[in-house]
C-alpha cells in the first residue's frame, strides 16, 4: 500500500528508513485513518523526523496525492522556472541593489498582479515574470522563502496544506540562526588539559588509594579546555550588502562562543591587499603584514565573502577597488600569502553554489577551499578546518 | 488497562493543543513509541507532558537532561560510595546490594504498578551519545543489573515523550524509532484561544490590542531572542495588573521588558520605535 509514496518520498530526499515505513504500515493496520488529511499528518509524524524535511515531504505528498483530490496548481514548476540562475549572472550591483531595496510583500503583490496578466513563458525584457531582463521576479534567488503563486491559504484539504508548503523556511539548506551557527563553530573544539588541577582523576585516586591500602588518597588533575584559535575575516559593503544579515550572524555567533582561547576579526572589502580593518567602516586599519608576523600559523581562519570583483582586483597592480590603496602587489599574491601562512583555512561563500562560475570566484576558489554560507555548508566547512591542509 | 480508542488525547484545560499535535499524540500512544517534540522555546513543548498526564490522568515522571547526564543515570545508580563509606564502620550489612541500587526515571518508570507518563527533557543537552545509549532500552522497555542479576521489565509500557532544542543532531538509528513532531509558533487564531485558557475573563478589546502589538514585535528580525508565548503570557499579566486601557497597548507598549529578555534587543526596541514615535 501507498509503496510508490516511499519511493517518492526518498527521491525528494527524505531520509525514510524501512522501519519508519513499517512503522507505518502498523498504524495504518490498526484502523486509526480516516480521511487523507489524517493520513497527512500520521505519516509525516511517523516518516518524518526534523522539521528541516517537511518541505520535501509537502512536495512528495503533493507528487503522489495530486489526483486524488482536486489539488490547487502546482507552483513548484514557476518556482523552479524563476530560479533558473540563467538571468542573475547579468545583474550589475546596482540592480542588485534595487531588488534589495523592495519590500517582499510588495514584490509579492507585484508577482501576483503580473501573473495574472502573463499568459506564457517569457525571457528577457523589464516587465514580466521570467529569466534575464530586470523584472524583480525574474531572480528569485535572493528571496528563497518563495514567492508564492495562487493559493488559497484558508483551504483545509490535505494536498493543499502540503501546497502551501508552509515550512519551505525550515530546510536545512536555507536557514542559519546564530545558536545554529554557534553549535556548528563548536565542532572546532579541542580539548587539551591546562590550568590548575582542579579535576578529580578517579583512576588516579583508585591506584593510589589501593596502594595506601585502602585509605582514601585522592588525585587531582588538570581540566580540558578548548585550545583553538579563530580568525575571521569578512568581506563588506557593495555586493556583500544583500547578505549582511546573515553574515552578522555568523559573526555574533562565532563572538558569543566562549570556547575559543581567542577570536580575531578584520574586514576588507572586495579583496585583501595591503591592510585589513578593525571596523565595518574600514577607518580603523592594520598592516596586513603585521597581523601575518603575529598571528602564529595554527590560527584557524575563516574567510568570508561572495569571492566577486572585477578581474582585475584580483590580478593587476593597483586594481583595488579604492582608489587609496594603492596595492603594489596584486590581490591574489596577498591572498596566497595568507593562504600559506595560515595552515587552517576555509572561505565561505554566501552566494548560491550556482553562481560560482564567475572568474574571480573560481580563482579564489583554487587558493581555498570554498563552502555555501548554510548550515550544511558550514558544517563541511568547519569538518575541513579541523584537519590541516 | 489501556484504553481501545484512538482519540485518547485532545489536551487539557490549561493546554491548547492543535489538531495534528494531538494525532501526533495519540500515534505515539497507540504505537507505544517515544514522542519527540521540537519547537521553538516557548512554544509549551515540556507543558504537553504535563497536559497528557493531566488529560489522561496518569503519574509524570521528569527525567531532566543535562550535560552531564549519563544514560545509565536513568536506569539505576549503585551506590558504590554508600557502601563503601558503610563498610568503614560496620553498623550496616553491606552484604544486600540491593539497599545501594537506586532506581533512575526510567528505572522508576517501569516499574511502576500502573503506566505513567515519562518526560525526558532537553534530550539534546547531552553527550552526542546519549540517546543511542537508551535505544535498546526504550525498544524492549527492559534493562538488566548485573550487581543483583536482576531484570527491570516494563509492567506498561510508559507513554515516553522526549523534547529537544535542536542543540545537537540525534543518532539516526534513535530518530528511527521516534513519532516526530514540530510545534510551530501558535497563529494569531490559536494564541487568542491560549491566552483565554490562561485569562478567561480577560477584555476583547485589551487581548485583540496585546496580540496585536505582539505579533508585530515578532515581526522584527533584528532581536536575538524573539517574545514567545510564555513572554506573552507574563506581559498580558503585567497588562492587567497595571490596568493599562487597551488604547494604550499599541501606542505606548507598557512593560515591554516582560517581551524582550535580553538588553540589546530592549535597546534596539527603545532606539528604534519607541524614540522615533515621540
Amino acid at each position: 500500500m501507498f509503496t510508490d509514496f516511499f519511493y517518492i518520498l526518498r527521491k525528494n530526499k527524505v531520509p525514510v528508513s524501512l522501519i519508519e515505513w513499517m512503522t507505518l504500515m502498523e498504524a495504518l493496520a490498526k484502523g486509526h485513518i480516516k480521511d487523507l488529511d489524517e493520513f497527512y499528518f500520521l505519516a509525516r509524524a511517523i516518516l518524518v523526523k526534523s522539521e528541516a524535511y517537511y518541505d520535501q515531504y509537502d512536495v512528495a505528498f503533493q507528487q503522489y496525492f495530486q489526483g486524488v483530490e482536486a489539488p490547487e496548481e502546482i507552483t513548484e514548476q514557476v518556482l523552479d522556472w524563476l530560479e533558473d540562475p540563467l538571468n542573475r549572472l547579468f545583474l550589475n550591483e546596482e540592480e542588485r541593489a534595487k531588488f534589495e531595496s523592495m519590500d517582499f510583500d510588495e514584490l509579492i503583490k507585484e508577482l501576483e498582479k503580473r501573473l495574472k496578466e502573463q499568459t506564457e513563458q517569457h525571457d528577457g525584457g523589464g516587465h514580466w515574470i521570467g529569466r534575464g531582463g530586470t523584472s524583480p521576479f525574474g531572480h528569485s534567488g535572493y528571496h528563497p522563502a518563495g514567492i508564492r503563486i495562487g493559493g488559497e491559504s484558508g483551504g483545509r484539504h490535505a494536498v493543499q496544506i502540503a501546497g502551501e508548503r508552509r515550512f519551505k523556511n525550515y530546510r536545512s539548506d536555507l536557514t542559519l540562526d546564530v545558536r545554529q551557527i554557534g553549535m556548528a563553530l563548536k565542532k572546532l573544539r579541542q580539548l587539551r588539559r591546562t590550568g590548575l588541577e582542579d579535576e578529580l582523576d578517579l583512576e588516579g585516586t583508585i591506584k593510589a588509594t589501593a596502594k595506601n591500602a585502602g585509605d582514601l588518597d585522592f588525585i587531582w588533575q588538570r581540566s580540558r579546555r578548548n585550545t583553538v584559535k579563530l580568525l575571521l575575516l569578512m568581506d563588506v559593503g557593495g555586493s556583500m550588502e544583500p547578505f549582511a544579515q546573515l553574515c552578522s550572524q555568523l559573526f555574533s555567533a562565532a563572538h558569543s562562543s566562549t570556547h575559543f582561547r581567542d577570536f580575531q576579526y578584520y574586514y576588507f572589502h572586495n579583496c585583501i591587499y595591503d591592510y585589513l580593518y578593525r571596523d565595518v567602516e574600514r577607518l580603523d586599519a592594520v598592516s596586513t603584514l603585521h597581523l601575518l608576523r603575529t598571528l602564529e600559523s595554527d590560527y584557524k581562519l575563516l574567510l568570508v565573502g561572495d569571492a566577486r570583483m572585477g578581474p582585475w582586483e584580483l590580478t593587476e597592480r593597483y586594481g583595488a577597488i579604492n582608489y587609496y590603496e594603492r596595492n603594489e602587489i596584486p590581490g591574489i599574491l596577498w591572498l596566497k600569502r595568507i593562504r600559506d601562512h595560515f595552515s587552517h583555512c576555509v572561505w565561505l561563500n554566501p552566494d548560491d553554489p550556482r553562481f560560482w562560475i564567475h572568474p574571480t570566484v573560481q580563482m579564489i576558489g583554487k587558493l581555498f577551499p570554498m563552502y555555501q554560507l548554510t548550515l550544511s555548508g558550514l558544517e563541511e566547512a568547519v569538518g575541513k578546518l579541523v584537519v590541516a591542509r | 488497562m489501556e484504553k481501545d480508542s484512538f482519540a485518547q488525547f485532545s489536551g487539557s484545560e490549561d493546554y491548547v493543543t492543535s489538531e495534528p499535535l494531538e494525532n501526533a499524540v495519540n500515534v505515539a500512544i497507540a504505537l507505544g513509541r517515544p514522542l519527540l517534540i521540537r519547537g521553538e522555546a516557548g512554544t509549551g513543548k515540556t507543558l504537553l507532558a504535563h497536559s497528557i498526564a493531566k488529560g489522561l490522568g496518569k503519574k509524570l515522571l521528569t527525567w531532566n537532561v543535562k550535560s552531564t547526564t549519563k544514560a545509565q543515570e536513568g536506569l539505576y545508580v549503585y551506590d558504590t560510595v554508600q557502601r563503601l563509606n558503610d563498610s568503614r564502620f560496620g553498623d550496616k550489612d553491606i552484604s544486600d546490594i540491593k539497599q545501594y541500587i537506586k532506581l533512575g526515571k526510567l528505572g522508576q518508570a517501569f516499574s511502576s504498578p500502573e503506566q505513567v507518563v515519562l518526560l525526558i527533557d532537553e534530550v539534546d543537552k547531552a553527550d552526542i551519545e546519549f540517546p543511542n545509549d537508551l535505544l535498546n532500552e526504550l525498544d524492549e522497555m527492559s534493562f538488566y543489573i548485573p550487581e543483583t542479576n536482576e531484570t527491570i521489565t516494563a509492567i506498561h509500557r510508559p507513554i515516553t515523550v522526549i523534547t529537544s532544542n535542536a542543540e545537537k543532531e540525534l543518532p539516526d538509528a534513535f530518530l528511527r524509532r521516534c513519532i516526530f513532531h514540530y510545534i510551530e509558533f501558535p497563529t494569531p487564531e490559536l494564541m487568542e484561544e491560549i491566552v483565554r485558557v490562561h485569562f478567561p475573563d480577560i477584555k476583547d478589546s485589551l487581548l485583540s490590542e496585546a496580540l496585536k502589538a505582539f505579533y508585530s514585535l515578532r515581526e522584527i528580525d533584528n532581536f536575538r531572542k524573539k517574545p514567545s508565548t510564555s513572554e506573552l503570557i507574563d506581559w498580558i499579566r503585567a497588562l492587567i495588573a497595571g490596568g493599562i486601557p487597551h488604547e494604550s497597548v499599541t501606542k505606548q507598549m507598557p512593560f515591554v521588558g516582560t517581551l524582550l529578555k535580553k538588553e540589546n534587543d530592549y535597546d534596539y526596541f527603545v532606539n528604534n520605535f519607541v524614540i522615533r514615535r515621540r
